[in-house]
């Protein structure tokens, strides 16, 4: 089995904010990734995604690893801040642009 | 599910001051609204967490597709 806890530990580290996702930034598969791509690029956010139909395997292990049921799943900084309510939420009441700066 | 079993699966959890189910379309795209005084002094993630945890299993077998949240405490609830 693919070590998937070092992987996530890396993609979350490579950007200022990682996605995970059904689908990708350009094509999404899910209304929800979909609103959380429309909201970081309205924020201005430097992100990278993972396109979780790509590695369900993976999407397994960030589930657990969260302890969060759903996607997406975004990471500001290497830290995980929930999923597309909670971001919407954040970028609506600015705290979002403040984690970026 | 339907919207009466999952206000009721909330209320029986935690405490609330108020609850409101949505439907927004197929039964299986649900957004709750929950005031709770349990939500005071967690953050977002724990807050959510709290309402999506009740549905692990619902969400796991896709019964719920997507279920989205909106909590708040009794004090933001009133400050709106």
């Amino acid at each position: 089995m693919a070590d998937y806890k070092s992987l996530i530990q890396e993609q979350i580290k490579s950007r200022p904010v990682f996605v995970y996702m059904k689908g990708t930034p350009n094509m999404p598969m899910c209304g929800f990734s979909a609103r959380v791509v429309e909201v970081l690029k309205m924020a201005g956010a430097d992100f990278a995604h993972f396109n979780i139909m790509d590695d369900m395997s993976l999407f397994e292990e960030l589930k657990t690893m969260n302890q969060w049921p759903t996607s997406p799943q975004i990471f500001v900084k290497g830290e995980f801040v929930g999923g597309c309510d909670i971001v919407c939420e954040l970028f609506e009441t600015g705290e979002l642009q403040k984690m970026l700066a | 599910m339907t919207l009466d079993k999952i206000k009721e699966r909330i209320e029986q959890a935690i405490p609330t001051t108020h609850v409101q189910i949505l439907d927004l379309g197929g039964g299986d795209h649900i957004r709750a609204i929950v005031v709770s005084p349990a939500f005071v002094g967690k953050s977002l993630i724990q807050q959510h967490k709290m309402i999506l945890d009740l549905f692990r299993k619902e969400i796991d077998s896709n019964d719920v597709h997507a279920l989205t949240v909106k909590t708040l405490t009794p004090e933001q609830f009133d400050n709106l």
